[in-house]
């Protein structure tokens, strides 16, 4: 094979510099890294590794982080889907007011999402006295937590499938619709068959940083160990406490998740590909 | 079965795309809606098929209201301009689909559904494609595909968008035709858009040339095309020279052009203009009948006609469209002056309050 004639051709010095500085720049900041926590938590052998991760209060953090992954990413599904039918499909008052706001937990620091939670439920917030009253806990217990998450997270999905959507245009659901086929039909047959790979790829983003997010839920979970610490919480307080060896432990499983996601979500887009080139041949 | 449109009006924010409209397509007719884009076109045909809801005015079909009727309860067949094909399914799945979609009760036999979509796409001849998608296509097979997938559901009419506008010009003439004969077998009651004027003329029964939302003309194609009603139609149908003038005393004064107007007998004049076909035009070496002389300023040979620009004694640019033969008889040349002899003058007055011409 021979390599194409390129419009806009560098200088092979240029090319070779441009290379190593992103690989250099890779290895310093992704791979060392990333080696640092698997030889911290294999530092005193595989023993301590079983043990530091299947302690009850690491598999309580373990257990907390699924569910809240549980509930956050369903709730995404539905919330991202319906956000983009409605702004893809049809122009209403506010729709440019939804797809901005769509962003701002981008844009907001997820201390400050927590601390919404906090000043809406807390004792002292706005619905506070109503939930003390009928003694329902939500900052500093497991709802709380999912809030958070799900607050964090909305934007995932929606944000992935807008564009798709738009991209892919009306006409083959009004084809549907005229060949006699209900919403329900056009939905499952035409739409999101259209979509899948951009609602997958939305979904594994979704998990990764459902999973591991810190801040806000930092902020509404009151560190109460065993209860309301997730796994990353769980790795903050061991740190905290000089157990280093069980901390990268526990990191190790959150970082396995992450490369885990990565490989999920290359197989994802490999397919995606292999989905469009079969359909082009 | 028919469709009747009466007084149909639809605006989308400020643009009004359809206004007033009344149309009937008789049962049987295959009949095109002629205009430049922008002309509510595909606007009246989408809200034939129920896909956008008139602001004012009634759609019947089949003598009956069927103005609130959803889509789905129409039985229309439409043929999307792009073919709007499911990318994620087959050809074969692809038409199939209709059939597919139909309440448990209404739904064929996978036997019967498997007959009927085979027979279709050997109709339109792509039996070989069943297995492929549709990005496997030529735009000329999509076409066909899309037309398959209409016909599936057994509609009572067929509505086609553009549906040759994406195609180069050899498969779009074949396939004009290939859907003439087909409507010919089976007598669907069809209505197709187009702006391409050959394709209306050639393919219609009738034809309705539409501008700014309104219908200029409803007829055959010989009588839109031989007797324009206005002088959108005129100029829209085919190449035509234009030349301005007035109206006086039973007279038309146009450009080089003076000819009997007897319809406008008052002194008074009147800001008028004539419509002028290159093809009705005839040039000769020496003077007779209504004409002016004028200069040969370019020759272009155009297949199997000769197309002569002329200027006449005022710089007044026009073309000419003589047949090969002729042009051999009289060897039209640059800076020649040759005689140019007006057969048929059609004469609009300009002036809105007069009315019709």
């Amino acid at each position: 094979m021979t390599a194409p004639r390129r419009a806009v051709a560098e200088p092979a010095a240029v090319r070779v510099a441009l290379v190593a500085v992103a690989l250099v720049f890779v290895a310093l900041f992704l791979v060392v890294p990333l080696a640092a926590v698997f030889a911290q938590a294999l530092e005193k052998g595989a023993r301590a590794y079983v043990a530091a991760v299947s302690e009850p209060e690491a598999a309580s953090a373990v257990r907390l982080t699924l569910l809240t992954a549980a509930v956050a990413v369903p709730l995404n599904l539905l919330f991202g889907l319906a956000a983009a039918w409605a702004t893809s499909r049809f122009e209403f008052p506010g729709r440019g007011v939804l797809l901005t706001l769509i962003d701002l937990p981008f844009a907001v620091s997820p201390v400050i999402s927590g601390m919404v939670f906090i000043l809406l439920f807390g004792r002292q917030g706005l619905l506070g006295p109503w939930l003390a009253a009928h003694d329902l806990r939500v900052v500093f217990a497991v709802p709380g937590m999912v809030l958070a998450t799900v607050f964090v997270t909305f934007p995932f999905v929606a944000r992935e499938l807008i564009p798709v959507m738009q991209a892919t245009g009306t006409e083959e659901e009004e084809a549907a619709r005229v060949l006699g086929a209900s919403g329900l039909q056009i939905f499952w047959r035409v739409t999101l068959p259209n979509v899948k790979w951009g609602l997958l790829y939305g979904l594994i983003l979704c998990n990764a940083r459902a999973m591991g997010e810190f801040g806000a839920v930092s902020v509404v979970s009151g560190h109460i160990r065993g209860v309301t610490n997730t796994l990353p919480l769980h790795v903050e307080i061991l740190y905290n406490e000089y157990q280093f060896q069980a901390a990268f432990a526990c990191a190790s499983l959150l970082a396995l998740l992450a490369v885990g996601t990565l490989v999920v979500k290359s197989l994802v887009e490999w397919r995606g590909r292999a989905a469009l080139r079969q359909a082009a041949e | 079965m028919s469709i009747e449109v009466r007084s149909v009006t639809k605006a989308f924010g400020g643009f009004v795309a359809v206004r007033d409209v009344t149309l009937t397509v008789g049962a049987g007719e295959l009949l095109a809606l002629l205009g430049p884009s922008g002309s509510g076109k595909t606007t009246l045909l989408r809200i034939m098929a129920g896909l956008e809801e008139p602001d004012a005015g009634q759609v019947l079909l089949h003598g009956q209201d069927a103005t609130e009727a959803d889509v789905r309860r129409r039985r229309v067949g439409f043929v999307f301009q792009h073919y709007a094909l499911f990318r994620n399914l087959s050809v074969f799945e692809n038409v199939a689909f209709g059939l597919r979609v139909r309440p448990r009760a209404a739904r064929p036999p996978e036997r019967e559904i498997r007959d009927r979509v085979m027979s279709l796409l050997r109709l339109v001849q792509l039996e070989a494609m069943a297995d492929r998608r549709p990005a496997a296509l030529s735009g000329g097979q999509r076409q066909r595909v899309a037309l398959a997938r209409a016909l599936a559901v057994e509609p009572r009419v067929l509505l086609l968008d553009e549906p040759f506008g994406s195609l180069d010009a050899r498969v779009r003439a074949e396939l004009r035709r290939w859907l003439r004969r087909l409507h010919d077998e089976i007598h669907l009651t069809s209505v197709f858009v187009t702006h391409d004027q050959e394709e209306a003329l050639e393919v219609a029964d009738r034809v309705v040339v539409m501008d700014e939302g309104r219908i200029e003309q409803i007829g055959t194609p010989e009588e839109v095309f031989e007797r324009p009603a206005t002088p959108f139609v005129t100029s829209f149908l085919g190449r035509v020279n234009v030349f301005h003038g007035r109206v006086e005393a039973g007279r038309a004064l146009l450009g080089p052009l003076s000819v009997p107007y007897p319809e406008h007998p008052e002194p008074d004049p009147r800001p008028a203009a004539a419509y002028l076909r290159p093809h009705e035009l005839e040039l000769s070496r020496e003077a007779g009948g209504d004409g002016f002389w004028a200069t040969v300023r370019h020759v272009y040979p155009a297949g199997g006609s000769i197309r002569v620009e002329l200027a006449d004694d005022e710089r007044r640019l026009l073309e000419v469209e003589l047949p090969r033969q002729r042009q051999q008889e009289i060897g039209a040349a640059v800076g020649d002056r040759l005689y140019v002899r007006t057969q048929t003058v059609r004469v609009f007055v300009t002036a809105k309050e007069t009315g019709t011409p």
